[in-house]
């Protein structure tokens, strides 16, 4: 079995390799396969995986990849994940891709996904509209019809028509990716010494470009090391980071996060992949209609989600609490609409709940550190000196 | 540049019925009306009118902040009050003014909404904006509805009945506790034919470009135009009575050649006519005006006027389709179509109004509309061989226009187009 940094190795690789190398390859063992790509922040790909699909995250070039077209498509102040994607749909990173999905979370990317269409690329480019009306006989039943239009896009290109079987199967598939994933957050939590952010944060993003069973398999060994006793904690404050679910920050800006004196105990990364926060009933004759219902009842807080009457900012600070974190550290990227207008009431909940809190904004490719990591380090130093129950 | 605008009698009427809202809206305390907050694009005038309610737009009152030069002091303000910079402008502006208390530009306090009422249509920021609106206005009640996109190019029936079941389900017991009053199908049938005949009227006016010269200005003007209907007029007689009007008004410069008036005065030369895509900034409107009628272009055509409703393509509300018909005028909205439909519709425009350039006037502060507006600008290039012209500014944030650089952008835009001209003939 691998050691845990064969695996962080493993994982970083497959999560940036921006040509998405093993996905491709499970395609061509198999002429009925598809891959389709979906962009932040979530979509059940359970409904990929069960009609022989594969679902492959696309996350944009981060600071791997320079941007030399992307820049004619968007001014200036539009952030900066769209450029990467469309740079790299014109340069050939998604060869053999079959269809698109734009899961609803802002205009920047619904409109990505008619610059898709007009480009003519993939065989589909589907903007997926996501209800914000939680009534199952209404949101829940348009969700299902959102799905189904997924699926008859596929349909016609692989012809494979969807089972409850293999639907059931699937949502069991990925309920364990969950559980896994929420596992080694847990461990994290008590022991974060373990494993770094940054390996956390390659280990889960591989999850998006390899089928669930390998990650499931990847997870498992994770979890097998990270379980062992071993290192010693660091003089650390323990922090969430929260608004990175779409445009990514550079792995460089996480180890920042680290260096300059924290455990990042929860963050929203890969939020995509810690939605639904439930075990999705995987036995029933209608497993659409589960899924919806687990989308309806039991989905992450968002800033691409408006649940009126459930406030974000309440289930921030219930996270932080569970997570026993001392702080929040809000990055956001810049010219995010979505993140950014959350941010006030963010802080100023934080500020009634007596959460210490630090807000800074980030790009992809941003490549100069320093002043956060002073930020950072003066956050994590007036917690340890000044907080009387750090 | 004149400080007097020459004022017609359906300007007259406007200010009039704008202002009656205003003073309406100041004495709620007394009339024990409630207030609806709600949104332009997608709005729901003709409901919240059935229920003997009063809208206000926080979009309009940020555009009429821009206008008094006061959005600045209000953006800054909601920046303190902890807003990044790069975020929409029309939503800092109104949190800005609503935390100086809310005066409205008729200088009296708008009132505190009853009723939140979040139809988001075409912008996805107008749902974290009444996020907002719902933390600083606790315990008033929020009605959300979903208005699928038209992602597919088209208006399917479920998407309809996805809306109208949002209707019956929540929109409409909330606005029956809120107001106190049962819902009247009858009568918001009566306000629905009005606002057919509204709309009617509407499609005929920005359809008088057709003609050379252009008697109005589709964009300039055209805001104005739509004032009415964008704030909660629809569907109300008075609306039809000012359209009759301007509609009348603007046959009498078709029947004397004359073209489109402008702050200075009637325009005396159509040189160049022009298609725009994209909001106006309303900081310098007057400027950023004069920067095109003193070059003689004139905007036979602008999808700005749209976003509040697209009456061209034949959509009106139906009196015998109640709901469904409010849906579909929802999905309709301009920022609501997917970009190969803005492509056509833009497209449509440029070869039907005979225009000799397209130009996008890019807002910082708008993605709806600018996200994809660069491909919209060269796919029209190609398609249709068309000089276009690309400037930036923003809605409400001074500090984004730029005079001097749009105006050696708009120079040279307006060269290419001579150019053109000499190269045609």
């Amino acid at each position: 079995m691998p050691n845990l940094k064969e695996l962080a190795d493993k994982c970083e690789n497959l999560a940036f390799d921006l040509n998405f190398t093993e996905a491709k390859s499970w395609k061509a063992k198999d002429s009925k396969r598809v891959i389709i790509g979906y962009m932040p922040v979530y979509f059940p790909r359970e409904i990929i995986h069960a009609v022989n699909g594969l679902a492959v995250g696309i996350l944009g070039g981060g600071d791997r990849k320079q941007i030399v077209v992307g820049d004619a498509y968007y001014q200036s102040y539009i952030c900066h994940i769209p450029r990467g994607i469309i740079e790299m749909a014109l340069s050939g990173h998604f060869t053999g891709f079959d269809g698109f999905v734009f899961p609803s979370i802002c205009d920047v990317i619904r409109n990505l996904s008619g610059m898709f269409q007009m480009s003519k690329i993939g065989q589909f480019a589907k903007y997926m509209d996501f209800p914000q009306d939680f009534n199952p006989e209404i949101g829940g039943k348009f969700y299902i019809q959102e799905m189904d239009s997924v699926l008859s896009k596929i349909k016609e290109i692989n012809g494979v028509e969807l089972t409850v079987e293999n639907l059931n199967r699937s949502i069991g598939l990925y309920n364990k990716n969950r559980k896994l994933i929420e596992r080694i957050y847990d461990i994290r939590q008590s022991y974060p010494w373990r494993l770094s952010a940054v390996d956390t944060y390659h280990i889960i993003r591989a999850g998006m470009v390899i089928p669930v069973e390998e990650h499931n398999e990847i997870l498992e060994q994770l979890i097998e090391e990270i379980s062992k006793e071993f290192g010693d904690p660091m003089d650390k404050i323990k922090v969430v980071v929260t608004g990175a679910f779409c445009e990514q920050p550079p792995v460089s800006l996480i180890r920042t996060i680290e260096l300059a004196g924290c455990y990042v105990v929860d963050d929203d990364f890969m939020l995509g992949s810690r939605w639904l926060q439930t075990q999705v009933d995987d036995t029933t004759d209608n497993p659409k209609l589960a899924l919806s219902d687990a989308y309806l009842n039991y989905s992450a807080f968002s800033s691409s989600v408006y649940d009126v009457g459930n406030p974000k900012s309440k289930r921030l600070i219930e996270l932080v609490k569970r997570r026993k974190a001392d702080g929040i550290i809000f990055a956001a990227p810049s010219f995010c609409d979505p993140a950014l207008l959350d941010k006030p009431i963010y802080n100023q909940e934080c500020d009634k709940a007596g959460i210490r809190y630090i807000n800074f904004q980030y790009h992809e490719n941003i490549g100069q550190f320093k002043v956060i990591k002073e930020q950072v380090g003066a956050f994590s130093d007036s917690i340890k000196l000044w907080d009387v129950e750090a | 540049m004149s400080d007097t605008v020459k004022k017609e009698k359906s300007m007259i009427l406007q200010k009039e019925m704008i202002g009656g809202l205003f003073k309406e809206l100041g004495n709620t305390k007394e009339s024990g009306k409630k207030v609806v907050y709600t949104f332009v694009p997608g709005n729901l005038s003709e409901l919240i009118r059935s229920f003997d309610m009063l809208p206000v737009y926080p979009e309009i009152n940020a555009l009429q902040s821009g206008m008094r030069k006061m959005s600045g002091d209000y953006i800054k303000e909601a920046e303190k009050w902890g807003h990044s910079e790069d975020v929409c402008t029309y939503v800092k502006c109104d949190i800005g003014m609503m935390l100086k208390g809310n005066i409205g530009p008729t200088g009296e306090k708008i009132p505190d909404p009853d009723l939140l009422l979040l139809s988001y249509t075409g912008c996805f920021t107008f749902l974290k904006w009444f996020e907002n609106l719902e933390h600083l206005y606790p315990g008033v009640p929020v009605a959300l509805i979903h208005t699928p996109y038209q992602e597919n190019g088209e208006i399917t029936a479920e998407m309809t009945d996805y809306m109208v079941k949002q209707l019956k389900n929540d929109v409409i017991p909330k606005m029956e506790k809120v107001s106190g009053q049962k819902f009247d199908p009858d009568k918001l049938k009566t306000i629905l034919q009005h606002s057919a005949d509204t709309e009617d009227l509407i499609a005929k006016i920005f359809d008088t470009t057709k003609n050379v010269p252009s008697p109005i200005d589709a964009y300039f003007a055209g805001v104005y135009y739509i004032g009415p209907i964008n704030i909660g007029f629809r569907g109300t007689p008075e609306a039809t009575e000012y359209y009759k009007e301007l509609y009348k008004e603007i046959l009498e410069r078709v029947r004397l050649g004359l073209g489109p008036v402008t702050p200075e005065g009637e325009m005396e030369e159509e040189k160049y006519r022009l298609v725009v895509e994209g909001p106006p900034n309303w900081t310098s409107f007057r400027e950023f005006w004069k920067l095109f009628y003193d070059m003689g272009a004139v905007i036979v055509s602008s999808s700005y006027t749209r976003v509040g409703g697209v009456y061209k393509n034949g959509f009106r509300h139906d009196p015998d389709r109640l709901l469904e018909s409010l849906s579909e005028y929802c999905m309709g909205c301009y920022t609501n179509l997917n970009l190969n439909q803005r492509v056509d519709l833009l497209g449509e425009e440029i070869q039907e109004y005979k225009a000799d350039g397209f130009l996008v006037n890019s807002i910082k502060s708008c993605n709806s509309f600018s996200a994809g507006q660069l491909l919209i600008m060269r796919t029209l290039e190609d398609k249709l061989e068309i000089p276009v012209g690309f400037i930036e500014s923003d809605l409400v944030d001074p500090r984004y226009f730029s005079y001097s650089n749009i105006k050696n952008r708009l120079e040279s835009f307006f060269q290419m187009l001579e150019q053109r001209k000499i190269m045609v003939d």
